[in-house]
């Protein structure tokens, strides 16, 4: 019978025993249904214990079953799999539940009203008021900086990637790494040390200077990265035109790489949108609407999240505010950076024919 | 308008180490030079400094002198912007600005140098184009990106550009090795039209090529791997490959290398 069964199949080396198509479904049900069944036998109240449980099963399973069946190579290729999968759901789970936990809790109050109106005559804990004084400051805070900050920072990546050799390109990429890594608070305390010098009030550019420091590295990063894709060749056949280097950094080197490198700058605008440190202490807040970036404190979104938490005593209303400011910045950050993917599909070099 | 090249104790360094030296010849005008010899003996490296190329490499330096029609290349005040635009180049692989249309591929070298108008760039492209065999194939898409051409349209498109400066000569780093057999008979035969008009120089590791398109050719070679690559001997294409005077040279084409 064996022999029977071994001609039906006619054995070959390249075709071994596979796990259908629908297996690792199965698996993680299953692994689920054994972590449940551990966590209610065992008394584990977290949910986070029981997911973590179906986790560990899942991977041993699909290593367990494949080995059985398919063999071990297959199964580790399975076990790599499962454990990106895995990896995977535990980046996408948090993520999810913070956008799910702002968006049910920020609409409540999110509103035209609540956008196109200040805390200007609203005490803290009471309900009404809005976040436009906010609004206006961050996005004169943001824009101020990006004006200051992106600039630099291509430009110094131009340097770096174009024309710098030697110990100050060297220096310069160092000092552009240890910029990274500088907390915002520094950032702001730099800032507010010079404020002390010249005895300024706070006020909105103060809180600017140090977001500009902030996304300078940023900027200096991606735009040197995007800079090192553009092919050698597109410098060579330009400049074996006659054309001068500057022109062709213009012309060409710029052109090529600008998608990426709107994408670089929307994304350090996006990281500066949500800094409340520097902004705390060079901008202080204000709950009255201050359309001057360059006089009198300010107000800005992440601050008045802050503030609305900390300073309203528990009330229900200040905390439906921060919400909805939150959920106004996150919307914020992500238009832009669809704005950036748009720029950067739009820039794109072509290829079609 | 073509200009005569000559060369007098050209050597050629990356750092420290030397890649090409002691290299002496002229180049006729109106006429093809083709330079043949094995990877890595500097054929390219040479080509590049006879328009500055070289030095854009980091680390590149060039000691002797390049004469076009009595002017020193590497004499003070030369600026190498002004000799590229008199001495043009056609790389190795196609490398059309991928942002740019065919159009604008074309026009970059004037519009880049930024003083033409309109109709005069209409007037420079459209004879670009025709110069270089491609007007057909490309005038009903002007508009299309270069990159959506096929390899041999696109190294024609780039050699198009580098003539719509009107250069005095033409340098070209093996601009067929990246191509089919007809697209490579396509450019063939054009640069047997442009040397009417140019001095062209012209890298290639293909023997047949160099018989086929060269009035003259000169044969480069290296000691060992390492020691920097010489001109062997320079002489009428026929005399070459029918009667060479080196013996290096007669079994290098006669596949006897090495």
């Amino acid at each position: 019978m064996s022999t029977a069964a071994v001609t039906d199949k006619r054995p070959s080396s390249l075709r071994g025993a596979s796990l259908p198509k629908w297996s690792p479904w199965a698996i993680a049900a299953g692994s689920v249904v054994v972590a449940v069944a551990i966590g209610l036998i065992g008394g584990l109240s977290s949910k986070i214990q029981w997911g973590l449980i179906a986790a560990i099963l899942f991977v041993l399973g699909t290593y367990g079953i494949a080995a059985r069946v398919e063999g071990r190579r297959q199964a580790k290729d399975r076990v790599a799999t499962s454990l990106v999968w895995v990896a995977f759901l535990l980046a996408v789970i948090p993520l999810v539940s913070l956008v799910w936990t702002t968006v049910s809790r920020g609409v409540k109050v999110l509103d035209v009203y609540f956008l196109t109106h200040s805390m200007g005559v609203v005490a803290d804990s009471e309900p009404g008021g809005g976040i436009y004084h906010a609004i206006i400051g961050s996005l004169e805070q943001v824009g101020l900086a990006t004006v200051i900050g992106a600039p630099v920072g291509i430009l110094t990546a131009i340097y770096l990637v174009e024309y710098g050799r030697g110990k100050l390109a060297k220096s310069v990429t160092f000092f552009v790494d240890v910029m990274t890594g500088i907390p915002s608070i520094v950032a702001g305390l730099f800032i507010l040390s010079l404020m002390l010098i010249f005895e300024m009030q706070p006020f909105g550019f103060a809180g600017s200077l140090a977001l500009a420091i902030l996304m300078m590295p940023v900027v200096v990063r991606s735009t040197e990265e995007m800079l090192k894709l553009v092919p050698n060749e597109l410098r060579e056949a330009s400049l074996a035109l006659g054309v001068p280097k500057w022109r062709t950094i213009l012309k060409v080197v710029l052109p090529t790489s600008i998608g990426g490198i709107t994408t670089g700058v929307m994304l350090a605008i996006a990281r500066i949108a949500g800094e409340t440190a520097p902004v705390l202490l060079l901008v202080f807040g204000n709950p009255f609407i201050n359309n001057n970036p360059f006089e009198g404190a300010q107000a800005s979104l992440p601050l008045y999240i802050y503030q609305q938490y900390a300073q309203s005593a528990g009330a229900n209303a200040a905390y439906d505010r921060a919400w909805a400011a939150s959920l106004t910045l996150i919307a914020f950050v992500m238009i832009l950076n669809l704005v950036a993917r748009g720029i950067a599909r739009w820039k794109a070099p072509k290829t079609g024919r | 308008m073509a200009k005569r090249i000559d060369v007098s104790g050209l050597t050629a360094y990356y750092g420290s180490h030397k890649a090409i030296e002691d290299i002496s010849m002229t180049v006729e005008p109106r006429s093809v030079t083709a330079f043949i010899g094995p990877s890595g003996c500097g054929k390219s490296t040479f080509l590049r400094t006879l328009n500055r190329m070289h030095e854009v490499t980091p680390g590149g330096r060039v000691e002797g002198k390049v004469l076009l029609d009595d002017e020193d290349l590497y004499g003070a005040g030369i600026d190498p912007v002004s000799v590229r635009r008199e001495v043009g180049m056609v790389f190795q692989r196609p490398n059309p600005f991928p942002t740019m249309s065919i159009f604008d591929n074309v026009a970059a070298g004037l519009r880049l140098n930024g003083k033409y108008r309109k109709s005069e760039l209409n007037d420079v492209v459209e004879k670009s184009l025709k110069g270089a065999n491609l007007w057909n194939e490309v005038k009903d898409r002007l508009n299309k990106p270069g990159s959506g051409l096929s390899g041999g349209q696109q190294q024609r498109l780039c050699i198009a550009r580098a003539i719509a400066v009107e250069p005095k000569v033409l340098l070209m780093d093996e601009p067929c090795s990246a191509l089919d057999p007809i697209s490579t008979l396509a450019i063939e035969d054009l640069i047997g039209e442009l040397k009417e008009r140019f001095t062209i120089v012209i890298v290639t590791h293909n023997m047949q090529q160099a018989a086929r398109v060269s009035d003259r050719t000169a044969f480069f070679n290296l000691a060992a791997v390492g020691q920097p690559g010489r001109l062997i001997e320079i002489d009428d294409t026929e005399r070459i490959f029918s009667n060479p005077s080196v013996q290096a040279t007669e079994d290098y084409i006669s596949g006897r290398f090495g």
